[in-house]
């Protein structure tokens, strides 16, 4: 058989009949440590209309900067039952929500810390394959230092960093296409 | 910390592009500006861990989530998930959805003409085994019009969502049946230049899954992204 990837398909409008079982939206057992944040936002198409079909997935550290998963070999502690994966699914309104612990910081390529982050993965109709991009955090000053960031033209970095909304809510939204179109990475 | 080794990026047209205007709804939803290229740190390279607390054996079982059986084909669908290096792929989540035998998916948005099975829900779940060996049982599932063009059809299909090692390894792609006529026609299938890679989409008949007086069995193989053998510090 061929050794090249498979190619990408449309996860197509019918997502929610296989995705729906694992909606993850509240990633942070009690007693993981860390600052505990909601993730409210939507996803906006080029006509400016709400994607009411859209899955949003993040990835993400616990607050010490380490990965649950076999990768991270740093030594750094884990949290019991914090995965650090949450998906859900956009509403009719676009909106999709997580809550969940601010991440803490992990190595770049270089060593030097990066900035907190979420990895998110956005899959729709209309996408052949998926959208990745990242979530930073606000009042961060990590932020102006970070090694993806540094990498996007300076004009539309705020695009990838949440606004605070209240106390312990953070707006982030997803705008495909437009002014203010959301920086997404070639991965 | 280790230095990391990359993910391969993707060969020559293998992958589709974000616009591709013969599908319609990617007019509008595909990315106008420049994608920023995106090192693989250990962000990227890391993943979610699923295990059997998540999946059940049973869900991958499609033809006994009722009381009584599905409609349709009876079919056998299984494959090995490898990387680009020809390693298996362990203990990773694979997840499927599907229309029923008449074309038909049990979702608020499908006003398909066509009846609701009420023994099948269409979604399976399984892990990979230690091969990187998966097997679902399920119906072969039907054609159905959509509005993407004038007398639009799908081939029938699976759609397989995939979490590998790493972010960057997620796939979620779709299964087609051999010899099926509406291929050629379908945009989802054509999307990619490369006829090679299109066809690995499509599943082979396997006469040896084959259960005599029950079930047809496909055999369909995934390749998920591979890592690049040397660790480069500090590419950008």
């Amino acid at each position: 058989m061929s050794l090249r990837a498979s190619t990408s398909q449309t996860i197509g409008p019918y997502l929610r009949i296989g995705l729906e079982w694992m909606v993850i939206e509240d990633l942070a057992p009690q007693g993981a440590a860390g600052e505990r944040l909601r993730i409210e936002g939507k996803v906006i198409d080029g006509d400016g209309k709400p994607v009411n079909d859209a899955a949003v997935e993040i990835w993400q550290a616990n607050s010490h900067g380490k990965y649950a998963s076999p990768e991270d070999t740093q030594a750094r502690p884990l949290e019991p039952g914090f995965r650090g994966y949450g998906r859900s699914l956009t509403d009719d309104a676009g909106a999709f929500r997580f809550r969940t612990i601010k991440p803490g910081p992990v190595p770049g390529l270089d060593g030097k810390p990066q900035a907190p982050h979420l990895v998110v993965t956005i899959f729709m109709r209309g996408l052949l394959k998926q959208l990745v991009t990242r979530m930073y955090f606000p009042d961060e000053p990590a932020n102006a230092g970070d090694p993806v960031l540094s990498l996007v033209p300076a004009e539309r970095r705020a695009t990838l960093v949440a606004k605070r909304k209240g106390d312990g809510v953070l707006e982030w939204n997803v705008e495909l296409q437009g002014k203010n179109e959301t920086v997404f990475f070639d991965f | 910390m280790k230095s990391i080794a990359p993910y391969r990026r993707p060969y020559w047209n293998t992958q589709p592009d974000y616009l591709f205007p013969k599908y319609a709804s990617s007019v509008r939803r595909a990315p106008t500006q420049p994608l920023v290229v995106l090192p693989h740190t250990l962000s990227e390279v890391t993943a979610p861990v699923f295990g059997y607390d998540d999946v059940k054996p049973t869900d991958s079982d499609l033809t006994r989530q009722h009381k009584g059986e599905p409609q349709g084909e009876r079919i056998v669908v299984h494959g090995r998930v490898l990387d680009e290096n020809g390693k298996p792929v362990p203990g990773i989540l694979l997840e499927i959805w599907q229309a029923n035998a008449a074309g038909r998916y049990n979702h608020r948005v499908d006003q398909h003409d066509a009846p609701i099975d009420p023994n099948f829900t269409g979604a399976g779940r399984a892990l990979t085994d230690a091969e990187g060996r998966y097997r679902f049982m399920s119906i072969r599932p039907g054609e159905y019009p959509w509005r993407n063009h004038y007398n639009a059809w799908r081939p029938a299909h699976i759609h397989f969502s995939l979490f590998g090692p790493a972010v960057v390894s997620r796939l979620i792609t779709q299964m087609y049946f051999p010899g099926d006529p509406l291929l050629d026609y379908d945009p989802m299938f054509t999307c990619v230049a490369d006829e090679k890679a299109r066809n690995r989409l499509i599943c082979s008949f396997d006469w040896e899954t084959t259960m005599p007086e029950y079930a047809l069995g496909y055999r369909f193989d995934i390749v998920l992204r591979g890592r690049e053998a040397t660790p480069m510090e500090n590419r950008r």
